[in-house]
């Protein structure tokens, strides 16, 4: 395998490692204001689907965006709604959003175009194109770093860069402002952030918002630059790896990054290898895929490192009378 | 304090819940510009009208009761078992290797192996779960959803990589040995005169699941693990006193639980593909959530549930067969129902409590 196969490898794993990023980040939101939110995976497919169907409509890949983020955010209410105002479970809830999504991406898709639930491809401005940054050409040929920057940093989507600078600012806002420390102290404790004169209401229905407007970039960053249209059950279990990596990154920003990473470099080496030969041992394209999964339980069973969930997870907060 | 009467809380807010669904199902078919009336008589028409459509609805019902039992019995114990897809996946492995590899000589006998293999793999796809869940705090919901995408993995190795037979395109085995085949309802309701259930895959495998839904509820009210895990799942802190063992209850409700789920494989591999395929499963194990929620985690109410998305599921594919209706439409309802009567819970029942409750002062 020599240097520039091993660019294009990891130039693959961080196209495929955004989505997985945008959608953890959105989780860690959530989660970290105690609204468990297993809906990640539905929320990224209506927003693959609307914000191609709309860009498609209005050839504008902005005002599909735009939609995409909305029916995202429209779902993630839904998910407040059930979750912290009429305290429901939040799991059962997120499993409802799923098969919602599933289903209703489906019934629009072919209601709309008739094209057995997918979207026509989108073309030109309808989608997200690659960015050149600066100079990419002229570097080119500097040894070693030329190639990294021509390959690996600049031909991005915009998306891509997005998602890596929703990471600092997520660190920033959770540990650098006011509101990321109410936020973290709902999902720890919320009975004591109610007693300082903070609606716990609001606090959480802003996190499960955020959480919306972050699947909706991941979904629409599927359908509208990673791949060109929306196709049934495009998201594939996405949405549970970014639930798995946000278990491995221990709900914080900076290592959730790394996290996706890992597990985009995982995808990527499935993809352009299926078997992989060590020897005479064969690695399994299917073991590949399900390595994600299996290093989550491994973190879950607090064999390497212990994964500790926000304490308020998952439990509706009630006032006191 | 109990606000509701009893029989509100177990018909009556699950009747207004569905209704709910329905509702918003024939505005959503409305939507998209089809007529939900017209839907509705030709779902009917199709599943229930006919011999051969109740042969196809009992069929699903049969996949559904043993999901819906699995979810039902880890509610119980105040247990989430999402990965009922993944333990039927896995006890499809097993009744595929014990129907393959065995020579049986009836398939009576046969059918007692598979459900044997059917239950110890599943209920073992649910052990290391639960056993996470009551040794290291594991949250169980996680682990489950992870041991679903981890036993679609190793089906997909197995099939394409080790019970394929060689030169077959498709990732599936072989088919099972005739022996081994259940009897369908045609063959056993159908006379020369008036055949019944044609074409149609249900099969022996439903008085099974009747069979596993009285089991069930003498386990969970007339056996002391019944009382058991439902103390457990009522309050952890009093079972503990009451000198119940919190990781023992935890991991054999799960077991159960998995066996359950498991059995529904019986069904699809053994009954209807007699082989293994790649998608047996297809979503059962996630609408047991809606068919435990909706039976209010009782086993007769499972069972009515289980033939309503067993009607839904034959009727859905009327719809996609003679309208321009995807099945996908099924998916919604479902997702309906499991929201009404899951998550959104609450708001179907504060409206009724404070209706309830002016009655009762009305009264006096």
């Amino acid at each position: 395998m020599d240097f520039l196969t091993i660019l294009q490898v990891l130039d693959s794993s961080v196209r495929l490692a955004t989505p997985l990023l945008l959608a953890c980040l959105a989780g860690l939101f959530s989660e970290r204001a105690g609204v468990i939110d297993i809906g990640l995976e539905g929320k990224m497919l209506v927003a693959a689907f609307f914000s191609a169907a709309i860009a498609y409509m209005s050839g504008s890949v902005w005002v599909g965006l735009l939609a995409g983020i909305a029916s995202s955010v429209a779902l993630a209410l839904i998910h407040g709604l059930a979750s912290i105002t009429f305290r429901g479970n939040q799991l059962i809830s997120g499993v409802a959003i799923n098969f919602l999504a599933a289903g209703v991406t489906v019934l629009v898709a072919q209601h709309w175009f008739e094209q057995g639930g997918r979207t026509p491809s989108l073309t030109g401005d309808g989608r997200f194109e690659s960015v050149t940054l600066p100079l990419a050409e002229t570097l080119r040929n500097v040894p070693v770093l030329g190639p990294i920057y021509y390959e690996l940093i600049s031909g991005q989507f915009l998306l891509v860069y997005i998602a890596v600078l929703v990471v600092p600012l997520t660190w920033w806002v959770l540990y650098r402002t006011r509101f990321g420390l109410r936020l973290r102290a709902v999902g720890e404790n919320p009975a004591a952030v109610d007693t300082a004169g903070i609606s716990v209401t609001r606090l959480r229905y802003m996190a499960v918002i955020i959480c919306g407007v972050l699947c909706g970039l991941a979904g629409a960053y599927l359908a509208t630059a990673l791949q060109a249209g929306f196709v049934k059950d495009m998201t594939a279990g996405r949405g549970f790896i970014a639930l798995a990596a946000l278990i491995f990154a221990k709900w914080k920003p900076w290592p959730a990054m790394w996290t996706c990473l890992l597990f985009g470099v995982l995808q990527a080496v499935a993809l352009r290898y299926q078997n992989i030969e060590i020897g005479n041992f064969v690695i399994p394209v299917q073991f590949m895929d399900a390595l994600p999964y299996i290093l989550t339980v491994v973190i879950l069973a607090g064999l390497v490192g212990r994964a500790i969930p926000p304490l308020a997870g998952g439990e509706p907060y009630t006032k006191e009378r | 304090m109990r606000t509701l009467p009893h029989w509100a809380d177990v018909v009556l807010i699950p009747l207004i819940s569905l209704l709910l669904a329905g509702l918003l199902s024939a505005l959503v078919v409305l939507a998209i510009g089809e007529n939900p009336w017209a839907a509705f008589k030709l779902m009917v028409e199709g599943s229930l009208m006919r011999s051969a459509g109740w042969g196809y609805t009992l069929y699903y019902a049969t996949n559904f009761i043993f999901t819906g039992l699995a979810v039902a019995i880890a509610f119980h114990a105040r247990l989430f078992n999402i990965g009922g897809e993944g333990q039927a996946i896995v006890a499809g492995l097993g009744v595929a290797l014990v129907c393959l590899y065995i020579p049986w000589p009836h398939w009576s006998i046969a059918l007692v192996g598979a459900t044997v293999a059917a239950g110890l793999f599943g209920a073992l796809w649910a052990f290391i779960p639960a056993y996470l869940q009551a040794e290291r705090g594991s949250h169980i919901v996680i682990t489950t959803i992870m041991f679903n995408f981890i036993a679609a993995a190793l089906l997909n190795y197995v099939l394409v990589n080790l019970l394929r037979p060689t030169g077959a395109m498709d990732p599936a085995s072989g088919p099972f040995p005739d022996a081994t085949n259940l009897p369908t309802f045609q063959a056993m309701f159908s006379t020369a005169e008036t055949p019944l259930f044609r074409g149609a895959p249900a099969n022996v495998t439903f008085f099974l699941a009747l069979l596993a839904c009285v089991l069930v509820w003498l386990l969970i009210w007339r056996t002391k693990l019944g009382y058991e895990i439902r103390s457990f799942g009522q309050s952890e802190t009093a079972a503990n006193y009451a000198g119940i063992h919190p990781k023992r209850t935890i991991v054999i409700a799960m077991l159960i639980s998995g066996a359950l789920a498991g059995l529904m494989s019986i069904n699809t591999t053994m009954g209807e593909a007699e082989r293994l395929v790649l998608n047996s499963v297809e979503g059962a194990g996630f609408i047991g959530i809606a068919v435990a929620l909706m039976g209010r985690n009782h086993p007769f109410g499972v069972l009515l549930a289980a033939l309503l998305f067993g009607f839904l599921y034959q009727g859905g594919a009327e719809l996609a067969l003679w309208t321009d209706i995807p099945r996908e439409l099924i998916v919604v309802i479902q997702a309906l129902v499991i929201m009404f009567t899951g998550a959104l819970d609450n708001m179907v029942r504060m409206p009724l409590e404070s209706l309830f409750a002016m009655m009762r002062r009305g009264n006096t």
